[in-house]
């Protein structure tokens, strides 16, 4: 009698409990093994999967330099040769995070990544890709030289001619310099987190058309 | 999903894989390449343009252009939203995003960029404050005859030490207000006081690049830079450096009818390119985002053989899959 309502008990506790639903959730979907994994699919070994993890090395190069470059200030990186070579090494690791993403991008279209349940992984990884595109534009108009100049006053009549300019003022130092450096990068890191916990969660996706089904 | 990995992976053989050595191994590699990049070859950091270096490099640009603020003929002037509401700003039929928001920040060009500035030099200034008194004073008719003249003077003007000299003719009092200006700009004053009138602390150069990009002053230096549309604009970077080449698309639509052409197509032509780029390139986002769902394009990697290369292993005859073997 007492073990039947100990286990009703139970229940009715994990039945009212959000947090043992998210708990059982990631138990579920994301056990510790899927996250870390060590064995994989043995095709995963093409080298297109390198571009991905390439891609999130440069991500951490780049927000790693850029903490260093707002830490000290927009000066900084103008004056002195310390601070010349993080805005080089900020300046770099962007065009390699922009190489490896778009390689990246292009593999997975041609494997069709988005098949078998991956259709949200594909559309985060677009988006990532589209806020990257902003905050890059944002990091140019923020540099604070001849270029952010010439960017701020071409830029504004595309911004302006879709309404975006009343709210997105790229002539704007202060306000592109908050995004670049804050709002933008919390949503992209939010995002490849988000990206990854899915890829982790399911898995790579099996090749295209298997000949005979899939092989041991 | 409803299947988990493990049924989704049934039948397939798994290999030896470590994601964390993986990730440390590209963490170090693409931190020394971008290490040895950045110390050998730096960043793009030409100095920015000031409206003291344009005052004193080119003065009667900068005059022609301060005269045209005050004639309302500038790019800014005429501008539109979200600056003003002179002009009408672009549309495509009934979609005019431009108009819809209205002047969020206002600028009046002939206000913020040449009467105020005057005014603000004028209290230790006489002849000056006579000067202006005599401009606000006038009808709007007399100001636009001496404008007139004195624009079509400027075409002849020459330059005698920092000052710019016209033939004598009825300009009221323009070449005293412009020599005033032009001095105030030499000085560096200008480039302070359009920044952000009466505040301390400033970010906002909306108005200073306002002005700059009305002149033919910076267009000239990034004509010098190899940084114009016609050489697709944005993309690029001062020096031999890499710009924002991820804008291709986006830039190379400026480059094609019919966002180049003055008759266009169906509404689309040069005088709103930008808005229709920036709705085509929506669309396309758009779609690429959401390829999973549109037919044929989801289809194309089905046609088009390279997943074959990249899976050539499991695509291999089992006779002679090295992953058997091994």
């Amino acid at each position: 009698m007492s073990t039947t309502n100990s286990s009703e008990d139970r229940v009715e506790r994990r039945q009212g409990s959000w947090t043992l639903r998210i708990r059982a959730a990631m138990e579920r979907n994301l056990p510790l093994d899927h996250l870390l994994p060590d064995r994989q699919p043995y095709y995963v070994g093409s080298w297109v999967y390198v571009f991905g993890v390439i891609t999130i090395a440069a991500l951490v190069w780049v927000i790693g330099s850029g903490v260093v470059l707002s830490f000290f200030g927009p000066q900084w990186w103008h004056d002195s040769g310390t601070g010349r070579f993080f805005n080089s090494l900020h300046f770099w690791s962007v065009q390699l995070f922009f190489i490896a993403m778009v390689l990246h991008l292009w593999g997975q279209y041609f494997m069709a990544g988005w098949r078998d349940g991956r259709a949200a992984t594909w559309m985060i990884g677009v988006v990532i890709f589209g806020i990257s595109v902003l905050t890059a534009f944002t990091g140019y108009l923020s540099q604070q030289d001849f270029a952010s100049q010439f960017i701020a006053i071409n830029a504004k009549d595309a911004m302006n001619s879709a309404g975006i300019g009343s709210f997105f003022n790229v002539l704007n130092f202060g306000q592109m310099y908050g995004l670049h450096v804050m709002l933008l990068p919390i949503g992209i890191t939010f995002l490849v987190v988000a990206h990854l916990v899915l890829v982790r969660a399911r898995g790579v996706v099996l090749p295209i058309d298997p000949e005979g089904g899939p092989r041991s | 999903m409803g299947r988990t990995q493990e049924d989704y992976y049934r039948g397939v053989r798994m290999a030896p894989y470590d994601l964390v050595k993986e990730l440390v191994v590209a963490l170090a590699g693409v931190g020394i390449l971008a290490l040895i990049v950045a110390g050998a070859l730096s960043s793009p950091d030409v100095a920015p343009a000031t409206i003291a270096t344009w005052s004193h490099q080119d003065q009667v640009d900068f005059v022609t252009t301060a005269s045209g603020e005050l004639a309302g003929s500038t790019i800014s002037a005429a501008y539109g939203p979200p600056y003003n509401s002179v002009g009408a700003g672009q549309s495509w039929g009934p979609i005019a995003p431009q108009r819809w928001f209205g002047v969020r920040i206002p600028v009046n060009s002939a206000n913020a960029f040449v009467i105020q500035p005057l005014q603000r030099a004028s209290f230790s200034n006489r002849p000056l404050r006579a000067a202006l008194s005599a401009w606000l004073g006038a009808s709007v008719g007399q100001q636009g005859k001496w404008l007139d003249t004195y624009t079509k003077a400027l075409t002849k003007a020459t330059v005698q030490g920092a000052a710019v000299r016209v033939a004598p003719g009825d300009y009221g009092p323009l070449p005293q207000m412009m020599s005033s200006l032009l001095g105030i700009a030499q000085d560096g004053g200008l480039d302070g006081l359009l920044v952000s009138p009466g505040r301390f602390y400033q970010t906002d150069y909306t108005q200073p690049l306002l002005f700059m990009g009305d002149g033919g002053y910076l267009a000239g230096l990034a004509d010098k830079s190899h940084l114009t549309g016609s050489l697709w604009g944005m993309m690029n970077e001062t020096g031999s450096y890499p710009g924002q080449t991820w804008l291709w698309l986006y830039t190379m639509w400026y480059q094609i009818p019919p966002f180049t052409s003055v008759s266009g197509v169906l509404g689309i032509n040069s005088s709103n390119a930008d808005l229709m780029v920036i709705i085509l390139m929506t669309v396309l986002t758009a779609a690429l985002a959401l390829v999973p769902f549109i037919p044929v394009l989801r289809d194309i990697p089905r046609w088009v053989p390279i997943h074959r290369l990249v899976w050539r292993d499991y695509y291999r005859p089992k006779g002679h899959d090295p992953a058997q073997s091994g």
